[in-house]
């Protein structure tokens, strides 16, 4: 087993870079003590090594995880890398390592802390992402459904699957506004693309007339004599609240930016 | 009457309704449909009482030919009436879909004019939402006592999941509150039901492409807290209607007085919620864990303990089964111990083909440790530097506010019936007598 090195890498940010790093790490039988993205790198003064992205390389180390340690391994380590767990870059290269130690047994190790770490944030993504299931409001431009969210992990890619069997025939799009993407979508079509600025027109009267009839409903289905405040703070937290058209909140203000630089096209 | 106003009048009289999941079948929408459906259920939002909302609840009609004496909507009652009709309520259940406010419908309504008028009504809607909008999406609708089984049949092929409401736990009870039902006015729909969901299975075996018949299952409904039957009784009224009418869930509805009557807690009452969580954590432990009612209870106690949980309950009674070693206890077996539910005991049997379990690891898995410990071992070991008296048992079981009323109830012993829902002053309730108690805390430690 190679020693921790005092040695940071630094990556471009995407699934492949890092899987060059695996690939690094095993060349050189060495261990970073961090892997870092290259803003993060500046004005450290540890050595950093920059591991450029090797599409062969990156194909290689894709290909042996499935084979060394199952399909279910690389769909929980691809998972693993949309959450917003810090340095989730080493965690995932240290996980494989004991990947390619293990087997498809590593996923059963589940006491171990990288594992154990790995575990948790996935859960938390789990988690996340079935509740936006839930808690996304759209709001109809003429015919176009739009929501906007602001999820801690990367939930988009998880969202796909469950909004386009929903809405087959509709077009619909969804901004993360933390990681600046949005998911399109028109009848039988979807993709994930950047978007660092969308302005969105005031609801017009339907769209008012429903978030409206909505507000009714919320408000009428509470038994007030079980008023709980905290069990729901603990269901639903504050956090999703902002673009749940229920509470008549961050909805009302227009028009609204995401700010950034460059500008996403969105063709309907 | 606009659309605002009915909209808050027939949710208002739906609320009390607890069978509220979108739980039970997965689906897709059509082509050029609108509308999925996903096994686990999907909550929307939650109300300020920190109920889930996932589907649209209201009633067709709060208007009721029926005097049930613990329902908002009975005849008698000087309330606001309104209906919709059910092309409203169609267009209403697909502009909220559209902007995924809910996941679906859940139709209830009182008895407009006959019980098969009602049904009617209820068909037209759910056939404008099916055939005209395509919709796909998640439709629980309630069954309307008395109607007839052809339109019951009807209703069953639109609808997801449908629901017959026991309501009140007893045939005395329902006589002498709700003189307009009976128990075979309750029991013949959902027995037909059941039957039909049946025949259904063995028909899509046959033909594949058999209209599926309430795929997402029955449900009912029972108020707590209204009559006085016991826990006991409650239980075993759910334990057997999970046999022998199959159903998906029962659902217990702490009883919220909305009507002044003699036969009834009065209109200060609060609802019994503390009640209502025992009798569901029990209902899980039916469903999940291997339980049977007898175990929980039985005819010397026939309530609940308030102060813990019925499954520490239990085990503290049956201390002779434990301590477990968790490296070798079958699945069913650890799920019996006290903080040790369904996820973490999967985790345990997963976790231990890669070695021998600590428990440091154990906390790792989710085990609640500080109620686990006094029932289980790790290879032979209990856990390091735990001192065990009854004290701490009790203090790691119960929490700040329950050990505070536990050592209040138990200084106050005078013999004078405490509020009914802290009934059993002992801690253990089938625990009986004080020495017994000493000895079944200590003795294995």
């Amino acid at each position: 087993m190679p020693n921790r090195t005092a040695l940071m890498y630094c990556y471009d940010g995407s699934f492949e870079g890092l899987l060059c790093c695996v690939f690094e790490s095993y060349e050189q039988k060495e261990i970073p003590l961090d892997i870092l993205l290259p803003e993060m790198a500046q004005g450290i003064l540890l050595p950093v090594k920059e591991i450029i992205t090797d599409t062969a390389k990156a194909g290689r180390v894709l290909g042996s995880i499935p084979q060394k340690m199952g399909a279910p391994t690389l769909e929980f380590v691809r998972h693993a890398f949309l959450t917003c767990l810090a340095h989730k870059e080493l965690y995932i290269l240290l996980f494989l390592r004991l990947g390619y130690r293990y087997g498809p047994a590593v996923l059963s190790r589940l006491t171990d802390p990288v594992v154990d770490k790995l575990f948790k944030a996935v859960k938390h993504l789990a988690k996340e992402s079935h509740l936006f299931k839930g808690f996304v409001r759209f709001s109809i431009f003429s015919n176009v459904l739009v929501a906007e969210i602001e999820p801690k992990n990367y939930v988009l890619p998880l969202l796909r699957q469950h909004f386009c069997e929903r809405y087959p025939e509709e077009h619909f799009l969804i901004v993360d506004k933390t990681h600046g993407m949005g998911l399109v979508y028109r009848p039988y079509e979807s993709a994930v693309i950047p978007i660092r600025k969308l302005e969105l027109p005031e609801p017009d009267e339907n769209e008012e007339y429903f978030r409206r009839l909505w507000r009714v409903f919320y408000d009428a289905v509470e038994i007030q004599g079980r008023h709980n405040p905290k069990c729901r703070m603990s269901l639903m937290p504050k956090r999703y609240w902002k673009y749940m058209t229920e509470f008549g909140s961050a909805q009302q203000k227009s028009p609204r930016r995401l700010e950034g630089s460059g500008g996403g096209k969105l063709h309907f | 009457m606009d659309i605002f106003d009915k909209l808050k009048i027939l949710t208002d009289a739906a609320k009390y309704d607890v069978a509220c999941t979108s739980s039970g079948v997965n689906k897709k929408a059509a082509t050029g449909g609108i509308g999925s459906a996903a096994a686990c259920g999907i909550c929307h939002s939650f109300a300020g009482d920190g109920r889930c909302i996932s589907l649209l609840k209201v009633l067709l009609t709060n208007v009721c030919a029926y005097d049930c004496k613990y329902c908002v909507n009975r005849r008698s009652n000087d309330t606001p009436r309104a209906a919709f009709t059910p092309r409203e309520l169609a267009d209403l259940t697909i502009n909220f879909y559209r902007r995924n406010y809910i996941e679906g419908l859940f139709l209830s309504s009182g008895v407009l004019k006959t019980p098969d008028y009602t049904c009617e009504q209820m068909i037209e809607a759910l056939r404008i939402l099916r055939e005209e909008y395509r919709f796909s999406g998640y439709i629980h609708a309630k069954a309307i006592p008395g109607a007839d089984s052809a339109l019951i049949a009807r209703l069953g092929l639109l609808a997801d999941r449908m629901s017959v409401n026991i309501e009140l736990p007893s045939h005395n009870s329902l006589q002498l509150l709700a003189p307009d039902k009976s128990k075979h006015s309750i029991l013949a729909p959902m027995g037909y039901i059941q039957n039909r969901i049946q025949e259904n299975c063995t028909d899509i075996i046959r033909y594949h492409h058999a209209p599926k018949f309430v795929p997402a299952g029955q449900s009912t409904q029972m108020i707590i807290g209204a009559t006085p039957e016991t826990d006991f009784q409650i239980l075993n009224l759910a334990e057997g209607l999970y046999r022998k009418y199959r159903l998906k869930r029962v659902f217990f509805s702490a009883y919220m007085p909305v009507a002044e009557d003699s036969l009834l807690p009065a209109p200060e009452t609060k609802p019994p919620l503390l009640r209502e969580h025992r009798l569901y954590q029990a209902d899980w432990l039916l469903r999940f864990y291997g339980f049977t009612a007898n175990e929980l209870l039985d005819q010397q106690h026939q309530s609940f303990n308030p102060y813990i949980d019925p499954k520490c309950n239990w085990a503290l009674n049956h201390m002779e089964l434990f301590p477990l070693d968790v490296n070798r206890a079958s699945y069913s077996d650890l799920l019996r111990v006290p903080g040790i539910g369904v996820i973490s005991a999967k985790r345990i049997i997963t976790a231990r083909r890669t070695g021998r379990l600590q428990f440091d690891g154990l906390k790792k898995l989710g085990v609640v440790l500080k109620r686990a410990q006094y029932f289980i071992t790790c290879g032979g070991k209990a856990p390091g530097g735990l001192k065990v008296t009854p004290d701490t048992v009790l203090q790691s079981l119960l929490s700040e506010k329950a050990l505070g009323l536990y050592q209040h109830d138990f200084s106050h012993q005078t013999g004078m019936e405490q509020l009914s829902l802290f009934s059993p002053p002992s801690l253990l309730s089938s625990g009986g007598k004080q020495e017994d108690r000493g000895k079944c805390l200590t003795a294995p430690l």
